[in-house]
């Protein structure tokens, strides 16, 4: 039996560490500064929240080709930039999934969309976990205050998936509203359906 | 048995095949809500899910496992599908026969999960799949964010009483 203890310590540590590694719902809240950046766009070229001096904030958008919400949410997704982006707060989409895991999201997959916004990989997917994003679409307002970046808003587009035509509340549209006047989102946190992040397996 | 005879035997067998399938429940939120609050000495192994979601599709059968291992305990596999309601009779009572699921499934109809996510559980943060075990009667209570394998199912049902 003594002998056999080291072993169940291991498994023991097996079982938690298993637990331990996967991301948990940590990560960023409203209020906290988001670190920078340096991702892959899928012109090849490098992305920092940095780059962009005149950029008042960003729609910082954690999604994929796979997710059937996240295609749900696409063009709303290209919406949102076409409205923010000229008002200082353009899209930036980030693919976090692993594609060993997803095959339809390797980057010459990515490499397929056409959007007028950055669409980055996230390969050592550092930065979902760093945001606490878990699932696809998963999405974060930043403002910039100075030269930081302040988490202002966390969750879903609207209350409606499956069609954008019977969306009653664009949660994000809401929150975009009192930001650009200077004022904290009155719904500044939201919840919604999505793909699990698909992790890299360990 | 004479032969038309015969073949209408087989015939309303076949055709009487169908209802061997599980009728899929379409419920609202409150509906789950209560069902869920009953002062109940039973563990609830609830699993929320959708036929287009990968992961969960993978983990189906642990939990049509589990059910078959605790057949006469007191334990209650309820498979929530999160599809949309109107791919019901399209896509989820076809997958339900197909995979000949034994285990409750129930279809939650809700377009908004932000007015009823937080209710079920805070920790939730909307990724599926999703698996809640509560036992109202010890008031004990696990949530796992992730796909589960048949082990991790087992290991986590340990905990609560049967």
């Amino acid at each position: 039996m003594k002998k056999l203890l080291p072993y169940f310590t291991l498994c023991f540590a097996l079982l938690l560490s298993s637990f331990i590694a996967r991301p948990t719902a940590d990560g960023y809240q409203v209020g906290d500064k988001a670190t920078d950046f340096k991702l892959k766009n899928i012109d090849g070229k490098m992305v920092s929240l940095a780059d962009d001096k005149t950029a008042k904030g960003y729609i910082v958008v954690f999604t994929c080709n796979t997710c059937p919400f996240a295609k749900a949410y696409e063009s709303r997704i290209v919406d949102l930039n076409t409205k923010y982006s000229p008002k200082g707060y353009p899209v930036v989409a980030i693919n976090p999934n692993d594609p060993a895991v997803a095959p339809g999201d390797s980057y010459a997959d990515m490499q397929k969309k056409k959007y007028a916004f950055p669409y980055l990989v996230d390969e050592s997917q550092q930065v979902a976990r760093t945001y606490g994003a878990t699932r696809t679409p998963h999405l974060y307002v930043l403002t910039r205050q100075g030269n930081d970046f302040v988490v202002s808003y966390i969750g879903a587009i609207d209350d409606n998936s499956e069609d954008a035509k019977l969306v009653k509340t664009k949660y994000v549209e809401n929150a975009m509203t009192e930001i650009l006047a200077g004022k904290p989102a009155t719904t500044n946190s939201t919840k919604a359906i999505g793909c699990t992040i698909k992790w890299k397996r360990a | 048995m004479s032969i038309p005879k015969s073949i209408a035997l087989a015939a309303s067998i076949l055709l009487s095949a169908p209802t061997f399938a599980q009728n899929v429940a379409v419920v609202k939120f409150p509906e789950l809500q209560k069902r869920l609050a009953r002062p109940s000495d039973t563990t609830y192994v609830v699993n929320f899910w959708a036929t287009w979601c990968a992961p969960c599709v993978k983990e189906l059968p642990g939990f049509e496992q589990l059910r078959a291992a605790n057949a006469g305990k007191k334990v209650k596999v309820l498979l929530i599908s999160m599809d949309y309601a109107s791919q019901l009779d399209k896509k989820v009572k076809p997958f339900v026969k197909q995979r000949g699921l034994k285990s409750e499934v129930l279809l939650l109809n809700e377009s908004d999960p932000n007015s009823w996510m937080d209710k079920l559980d805070a920790k939730w943060s909307g990724a599926l799949p999703f698996t809640l075990i509560v036992n109202n009667k010890t008031k004990q209570r696990a949530t796992f964010e992730q796909e589960l394998s048949q082990a991790e199912l087992t290991a986590a049902l340990q905990k609560f009483p049967k």
